[in-house]
């Protein structure tokens, strides 16, 4: 019957306009939406309220504050926005639904530590976070580490340093290593050495990628500190023993005194300066570098790297 | 056509008003926003935030199952008890048929939500001492939550078109449920990659939305909605529950009424 | 022009989840009833009444064939405003007034505004309803819920009447008035076309009717000329006492005989009841009663059925 057959059509047509329309409204609006606040994500701010009302489901509730708190990282990390403010409220909501939840606690202690632009810059908030995860989980040698690493990497506290590791070490089945930072961190606090070992301690015993990632770019950073100090020192002897400084790192190795032009961690070459600086070639791609960057160039810079994620 | 699109929409308003479940529903929302008011001097600094909070919450929550409850007795009742075969003999087309009951289940969703909203401002009114202009904010909130209702009624009348009442009411909360937290869906969706990053991104555009409808935690900080905002999610509503409507018509045009 | 043909309208169902089975619902069945004709559609339960019905009416989508229904396509809009409908054991919303709901039935049915009141008032009388006011329909007693639905399904003046059951459920005084309210339709001068398994209605509204059985017209024919046809056309049924060896003379006569007792019990053509009366008689036997048969539509009903019965005595009590 024609009616019906004009009918579908119309209702067809409708039915893929209206759709494709209301897809590219909602495409539209998640531009134009701004970052969430900390009511929208948040929803309640008071964990008591939102405690009652999960009624048996904390855990999960738990894990979708957790989840927004992993995503809110991400999408600001990119961002490279100054303020952190949700990070930490999202972390302790989570923790307070499911106080068992290790990841939070862990994820915390890094990225609330940091400094911005790269992290939340509250490590006070950070090690009351991480107190509380060792209130709720004493067994968890994991938080004793990441306390101790605050309190040594950013506090500079290394007394409060050692006594987190020594207690953390002593749990069965703790990594041996928390005995060893004890140790170090009592004597010496302060030095390239034991900061690398941290960083690394941190890259092996996490497996979130971020986390992980996090820590390759502190070692990297440390590598190239301590190369380009080196290096710097080198070029002082060789200005010492000749009268001039050397006009690159050619004339270095030309003189047998480098075996090859000495490469970043990145695998690019290093530049010596005239004035006796060294320079890497894209400071860019190496963040937390306090070494080796260009003239005027202030450590705490935008982290445009490319490299991982 | 728009006069017994019209006539079947009064008629279903009419039906749906007099029925005396729908009376229970109301009453229990306005107890629920009673509660709130208790609810909230738990901490007398947030006292307003939770009332704002958990009373549009419970119209939020309790809209959406009277939308549904309502939105499956359209069509699942009607085949029961035959009213419906009388009225297709008529020069009714069934397309006609189905946007009728659309229209008198949002008018009655309005209605509803009217009352809900009176009492939840009595509610206000008591807890803050007084109307204040930020207030005003809140109507807003209250009409994106209508809007939730006009997209989750089309989907119930879709399901309703082809499926029994106790799927049909399933499938339509549980959409409601999904398009709440669209937002983390949209997120995972960020996360993957390749095939299942645009499956999931598909998937997420199919299913309701109701991210950006949900700004009850904002104005219940005070905070203002961009009238970008409004424009699009009114947008928003009235293109995807159309498309949902036309779906229900498609399916009941050709469906053997046994 | 007959007011509704039906050419071929078949139906078939899937069954089965995994192995989909075909089942018919209604082999091909053509159908032709006149205009201004009672036409009554009898059968058993299931056998396809309300499929053929709910075919016509374009509730259900055939698997093949077609209808006209006065000269238009069965599915064309516009007949719908010529024909009413009234469905098997309707409900109706529970909660408006019989004035509200008609009132809703003929804004749908495109009676202008102006008119509406009046025509409800008018139709209500005439289903003898006028005086329920404001009473909700779910108080309704069943057969003021017919009379609502055959109220609805004349409202808008059609010229076709199909009506599915109309008498099912009704006690005898409702059963009398939708009978009276049918043939004030006939009188009308309108066609309707009606199913039902009562046969004494049939019977008695009819002009022609249609049996079906097991999904297939099984016959069609006129009223009056069924009645004569049937077997037990022009046959006499007598009762005497004593006499029993009459038996043998009255079988031989062409009767059919049965004792019981001390009563005998004959059934046989009106032609030769003088004859048989004659050897009851002679045999000293004691009439008790001579009652001529009138064979009923029953019996063609269940000739078409392919059921033979038993004996014509059991089929006429």
């Amino acid at each position: 019957m024609k009616s019906t057959q004009y009918t579908t059509a119309v209702l067809s047509f409708l039915l893929i306009a209206c759709f494709a329309g209301s897809a590219v409204v909602e495409h539209k609006m998640e531009q134009l939406r701004p970052a969430a606040t900390l009511e929208e994500v948040l929803y309640i701010p008071s964990s008591k309220v939102v405690k009652r009302m999960s009624v048996g489901f904390e855990a999960l509730v738990a894990d979708i504050y957790w989840t927004r708190a992993v995503q809110y990282f991400g999408a600001k990390h990119i961002e490279n926005a100054n303020q952190y403010k949700l990070l930490y409220p999202l972390l302790d909501m989570a923790t307070d639904l499911d106080p068992h939840l290790i990841p939070a606690y862990e994820f915390g202690s890094v990225f609330l530590t940091q400094p911005p632009p790269r992290g939340a810059g509250e490590p006070l908030k950070a090690v009351a976070l991480l107190q509380k995860g060792i209130r709720q989980n004493p067994d968890s040698w994991r938080l004793y580490q990441g306390l101790g690493f605050i309190y040594y990497m950013e506090l500079k506290d290394y007394p409060a340093a050692g006594e987190a590791f020594a207690q953390g070490s002593k749990i069965p089945g703790a990594h041996p290593f928390l005995k060893v930072m004890a140790a170090r961190t009592l004597q010496t606090g302060g030095d390239y050495l034991t900061a690398q070992m941290l960083w690394q301690a941190i890259y092996e015993s996490f497996s979130d990628g971020l986390i992980r990632d996090n820590a390759l770019k502190h070692l990297r950073a440390l590598q190239v500190d301590r190369e380009v100090l080196q290096l710097e020192a080198l070029a002082r002897a060789y200005a010492a023993r000749t009268g001039h400084l050397p006009a690159g790192f050619n004339e270095l190795v030309a003189v047998h005194v480098l075996r090859s032009v000495p490469r970043d961690p990145l695998g690019y070459p290093y530049e010596l300066l005239p004035d006796g600086h060294v320079m890497v070639k894209f400071y860019r791609e190496l963040p937390f570098i306090t070494q080796g960057l260009p003239p005027g160039q202030q450590p705490s810079d935008l982290d445009l790297s490319t490299q991982g994620k | 056509m728009t006069r017994r699109i019209a006539c079947i929409a009064s008629n279903t308003f009419r039906e749906a008003v007099r029925d005396r479940v729908l009376y229970n529903l109301i009453l229990f929302v306005l107890l629920l926003v009673g509660s709130a008011v208790l609810f909230g001097q738990i901490s007398l600094e947030i006292e307003r935030i939770v009332v704002i909070n958990l009373s549009l919450t419970s119209i939020s929550v309790f809209g959406v199952v009277i939308a549904i409850f309502i939105g499956i007795q359209l069509v699942s009742k009607e085949i029961e008890k035959k009213t419906l075969y009388t009225v297709l003999v008529r020069p009714v087309r069934r397309w006609e048929f189905i946007v009728g009951k659309f229209f008198g289940l949002v008018e009655t969703l309005a209605v509803n939500t009217f009352f809900m909203a009176l009492g939840f401002y009595a509610a206000l009114f008591y807890v803050s001492r007084g109307l204040h202009k930020s207030d005003l904010n809140i109507l807003l909130a209250i009409y994106f939550i209508v809007l939730q209702f006009v997209i989750i009624t089309s989907l119930a009348l879709l399901f309703s078109s082809f499926s029994t009442p106790i799927f049909s009411a399933i499938f339509a909360f549980a959409l409601f449920v999904i398009g709440t937290f669209a937002d983390d869906l949209k997120n995972f969706a960020a996360l993957t990659e390749g095939a299942t990053h645009w499956l999931i991104t598909g998937v997420g555009y199919l299913l309701p939305n109701f991210g950006s409808l949900n700004v009850i935690g904002a104005v219940a900080h005070d905070q203002p909605v961009s009238l970008a905002l409004f424009v699009h999610n009114s947008l928003y509503a009235a293109l995807y529950s159309c498309a949902a409507v036309c779906g229900a018509a498609l399916i009941f045009e050709r469906r053997n009424l046994k | 022009m007959p007011a509704i043909e039906i050419l071929g309208f078949q139906k078939n169902y899937t069954v089965g989840f995994w192995r989909k089975k075909q089942r018919t619902g209604l082999k091909p069945l053509s159908l032709s009833i006149e205009s201004n004709e009672v036409f009554g559609f009898l059968g058993p339960n299931g056998a396809g009444k309300t499929t053929t019905i709910k075919l016509l009416m374009g509730l259900i989508f055939p698997s093949a064939g077609s209808a006209r229904i006065l000269g238009m396509d069965w599915r064309d809009p516009k007949v719908k405003s010529v024909i009413g409908f009234l469905p098997e054991q309707p409900y109706f919303y529970d909660h408006l007034t019989a004035p509200e709901l008609l009132e809703y039935y003929a804004g749908l049915s495109g009676v202008p505004a102006s008119e509406r009141k009046r025509r409800v008032a008018a139709m209500l009388e005439r289903v003898k309803l006028s005086d329920v006011g404001k009473l909700q329909l779910r108080k309704f007693s069943k057969g003021m819920l017919q009379r609502v639905g055959i109220a609805q399904a004349i409202l808008h003046d059609p010229q076709v009447v199909v009506l599915d059951e109309p008498m099912s459920g009704l006690d005898p005084i409702g059963r009398r008035e939708v009978r009276d309210l049918i043939q004030g339709l006939k009188d009308d001068g309108k066609t309707i076309f009606f199913s039902t398994h009562i046969l004494a209605d049939a019977e008695s509204l009819c002009d022609r009717v249609g049996v079906i059985h097991k999904g297939e017209l099984r016959g069609v024919g006129v009223v009056s000329e069924l009645v004569t046809s049937a077997e037990n056309a022009n046959r006499t049924e007598v009762l005497w006492n004593g006499a029993t060896t009459a038996i043998a003379a009255v079988e031989s006569a062409g009767a059919e005989c049965k004792l019981h007792g001390q009563t005998a019990h004959a059934i046989l053509p009106v032609a030769r009841l003088d004859r048989v009366l004659e050897i009851i008689h002679s045999h000293r036997g004691q009439i008790i009663s001579v009652t001529p048969l009138r064979s009923t539509l029953e019996d063609y009903f269940i000739q078409q059925i392919g059921e033979k019965p038993q004996s014509a005595l059991e089929v006429s009590r």
